[in-house]
């Protein structure tokens, strides 16, 4: 009989971590699927990369032969127009073929699994896909069951992540604040349910944020929240003071059926962004919206079309910054 | 048939013994350890030299997904897996399709049963009618078809009244009941336990309060009611400290936990592993430990296979939309053992929480060797490496997060009734 102490040791299980899954043998990207496992350095190349399209973007010649040859699939299986477009016109932009396949409306239904959905595109040769699912851990499901060629990006999978919507809101806020040593940034809302605060806050840590805050009350919130690195703030008029940048989320008619919130009129008393809450922010503070926003909910007008928005710059350098990411994905140089 | 088992260190917590012996076997009987019954001539004899015999193990919990879902096991393919690891007693819950609702689906499981291997096959009854949770089974016509017990499996009912009359009418007909601490509406969509890991994956959590508020209302109700209820599948500390508080207070409770909630928590799931999806889900370290504190001091009595067999494809797509459970019959004993390694229980108590606590617990005279009780047993050499992989597994059911994991101990024959229904050839 043996005794415990030469027993063998405890082996976890097989299996790749999100970090690693999205690297190739030479550690360059492969896919992306989520903020986190990205590099301070990985992600200052892609915003810098995007900042070269940014100024090419804004000239009457906007297309480069980066990714001439190449297929880009959307595959969205959630509903989203303005996603997909710029998804859409960044691969133009840079060449690509682009295909648009809208699942909810096609192979589900019939009852093809999602495995059989991807071999049959994967067996037209097509090179990316661009995922968009309502299950959290989608796009990681298909990244680890693709074709060694085909290369992933997730467009916003559940509640878990939306990288290129983070990497667009840090590239806006570097463009107009420069150092993130320095800020404070308040995201108010229903991040509970949100893939885009969730990667936010991963940025914002990797980019070491002065300070990162979120705002909302509790049933709004996610457990333990604050071990994604976050100060917690249910009351708004504490939370806003002294930030540089103020990030709104959607908030969606469900919340209030789901028993979370009483009503979207008193969502607005309490959280809305005015323009009395935004003066206790710092005077040239940022003010964001992942879009598309409701306004008289989460947001006043004034304020959506006030001087600090920057909610449409955001949409302008969400191309910008798809097409660094694709092009770094899938181009072997990545300067245009 | 006559058989001799020589040389065998006999571990039998139910009798207190844990010494070398010789055991002999007549029919199906245990009839004399350590001295031979008159006349008695063995017709064969094993030689368990350097080896462990152990009464057989009874896995309180085992879906062998027959009657209605073949495509992911069978009676026949599960009692092989089930014999090759040392279990000859399990009971299947009602969650069959149809529910095991009346006697004619027992009657089923029992006839596929006994063509089987041999291991032995119990079913539970639906407590109410299709486990709609709307109206009570015929438990008296269920109890006389052979159930051990009623239980709601992993289904709702429709209210805490419902629960409450069925509580009472079980008891009534002397049923244990087996019921699962979970709060549905709690448990909304969840599909991992709600904590820091839940968060930073987004996955829908499930509250600590969906096993607790839950347990809190049973307790009650068996107060009540006077009902003896067999609380399924623990996942939390203080689930485990209610049971124990209420065990002291005099309650007829007992409650078991599945092995993997014993090694595995949330952190397990962390690369969205869909072989960790389970329900109740795998929670904190905290839990974890906890709960083999539990186990420890005996609050939770036994531990069960939870055995879940899939289909490859029930386990390939995003996790939330994968089926919950693990293939689990062939490492309840390899993580039992580990408890032992671990340090967490004596080799012999470890061994009492799957064999005759659990039959204690469904009442079966199994669990024990003394002479007069049936010759249900393994062999086990504590030695020998076994390492779960996909060229070395039994059941249908392919889906293990243990594949892989280095364990101790094989087990090289199993007996039902003095049958040899396993033996490992030798490798």
């Amino acid at each position: 009989m043996s005794s415990a102490a030469d027993a063998p040791r405890l082996v976890s299980a097989p299996g790749p971590l999100p970090a690693s899954l999205q690297f190739n043998e030479e550690g360059r990207l492969r896919h992306l699927l989520s903020i986190e496992g990205l590099s301070r350095e990985l992600i200052t190349e892609i915003l810098d990369t995007a900042e070269s399209f940014a100024s090419m973007n804004a000239q009457s010649v906007k297309k480069v032969p980066l990714l001439r040859g190449k297929t880009v699939v959307n595959l969205f299986f959630e509903a989203s127009t303005r996603t997909r477009t710029t998804f859409e016109l960044a691969a133009k932009r840079l060449s690509a073929d682009v295909l648009n396949i809208n699942i909810s409306a096609s192979a589900t239904v019939k009852g093809e699994s999602l495995l059989d959905t991807l071999r049959n595109l994967e067996a037209m040769y097509v090179d990316m896909f661009v995922v968009r699912h309502e299950a959290s851990g989608a796009a990681h499901f298909i990244a680890r069951h693709v074709a060694p060629h085909v290369s992933v990006l997730n467009a916003g999978d559940g509640r878990h992540a939306h990288p290129t919507q983070a990497l667009l809101d840090m590239f806006t806020i570097r463009r107009h604040k420069g150092d993130f040593g320095a800020l404070r940034v308040a995201i108010v809302g229903d991040i509970l349910h949100s893939r885009v605060a969730r990667s936010q806050i991963h940025a914002l840590n990797i980019l070491n944020t002065g300070e990162i805050r979120v705002i909302a009350p509790q049933s709004l919130l996610p457990a333990h929240v604050e071990s994604l690195g976050v100060h917690v703030y249910n009351d708004i008029r504490a939370g806003l003071r002294d930030v540089d940048v103020v990030i709104m989320l959607r908030l969606q008619r469900e919340r209030m059926e789901a028993g979370l919130l009483p009503s979207e009129h008193e969502f607005f008393q309490l959280y809305g962004l005015t323009q009395e809450r935004l003066a206790l922010a710092k005077p040239k503070c940022l003010v964001m919206h992942p879009g598309p926003a409701n306004r008289g909910v989460e947001i006043d007008s004034r304020v959506a079309d006030g001087p600090q928005s920057v909610i449409l710059e955001q949409v302008t350098y969400g191309i910008a910054v798809r097409m660094a990411v694709m092009s770094m994905i899938m181009g072997g140089s990545v300067n245009p | 048939m006559k058989l001799l088992i020589d040389n065998a260190r006999l571990l039998d917590p139910a009798q207190g013994v844990d010494r070398n012996t010789r055991i002999y076997i007549q029919k199906d009987m245990v009839v004399a350890l350590d001295e031979a019954p008159e006349g008695f001539e063995p017709q064969r004899h094993i030689d368990a030299a350097g080896r462990l015999v152990i009464p057989g193990l009874v896995d309180l919990a085992a879906r062998m997904r027959e009657p209605g879902e073949e495509h992911k096991a069978t009676i026949a393919s599960e009692t092989r897996a089930a014999a090759s690891a040392g279990i000859t007693t399990l009971c299947c819950p009602p969650d069959t399709g149809p529910p095991v609702d009346s006697p004619a689906e027992v009657e089923l499981i029992t006839r596929r049963a006994k063509q089987a291997c041999g291991v032995r096959v119990h079913a539970l009854g639906a407590l109410t009618a299709g486990l709609g949770g709307e109206q009570l089974s015929e438990m008296a016509a269920l109890k006389r078809a052979g159930v051990l017990g009623v239980s709601q499996a992993l289904k709702p009912m429709a209210s805490h009244l419902l629960l409450r009359r069925a509580m009472e009418y079980a008891a009534s007909h002397e049923l244990t009941v087996f019921l699962h601490p979970i709060d549905w509406s709690l448990n909304a969509r969840g599909c991992v336990h709600e904590g820091p890991v839940g968060t930073r994956l987004g996955l829908p959590g499930i509250p600590e309060a969906a096993e607790t508020a839950a347990l809190g209302m049973i307790l009650a109700l068996s107060e009540q009611t006077g009902a003896r209820v067999h609380l399924c599948r623990l996942s939390t500390t203080r689930a485990a400290r209610l049971v124990a508080r209420a065990r002291v207070d005099g309650l007829p409770v007992s409650a078991d936990v599945a092995a993997h909630q014993l090694f595995l928590t949330d952190m397990d799931v962390a690369d969205f592993n869909t072989l960790c999806h389970v329900i109740p889900p795998l929670r904190s370290q905290r839990d974890r430990d906890g709960l083999r504190q539990a186990v420890a001091e005996g609050a939770v009595s036994a531990i069960c296979s939870d055995h879940q067999p899939h289909e490859v494809d029930s386990k390939l797509a995003p996790f939330p939309e994968t089926r919950p459970g693990i293939s689990a019959l062939e490492t309840l004993l390899p993580l039992t053992l580990r408890l032992v390694e671990e340090g967490v229980l004596s080799l012999a108590e470890a061994i009492r929480r799957v064999t005759s606590n659990p039959a204690g617990i469904l009442g079966l005279p199994v669990g024990t060797l003394a002479p007069g009780h049936r010759a249900d047993l393994c062999i086990v050499d504590l030695d020998t490496p076994y390492t779960p992989e996909p060229g070395n597994w039994i059941s249908q059911g392919r889906n293990s997060p243990f594949f892989g994991w280095e364990f101790r101990g094989r087990v090289t024959h199993t007996l039902v009734a003095g049958r040899v229904i396993h033996e490992q050839v030798s490798d």
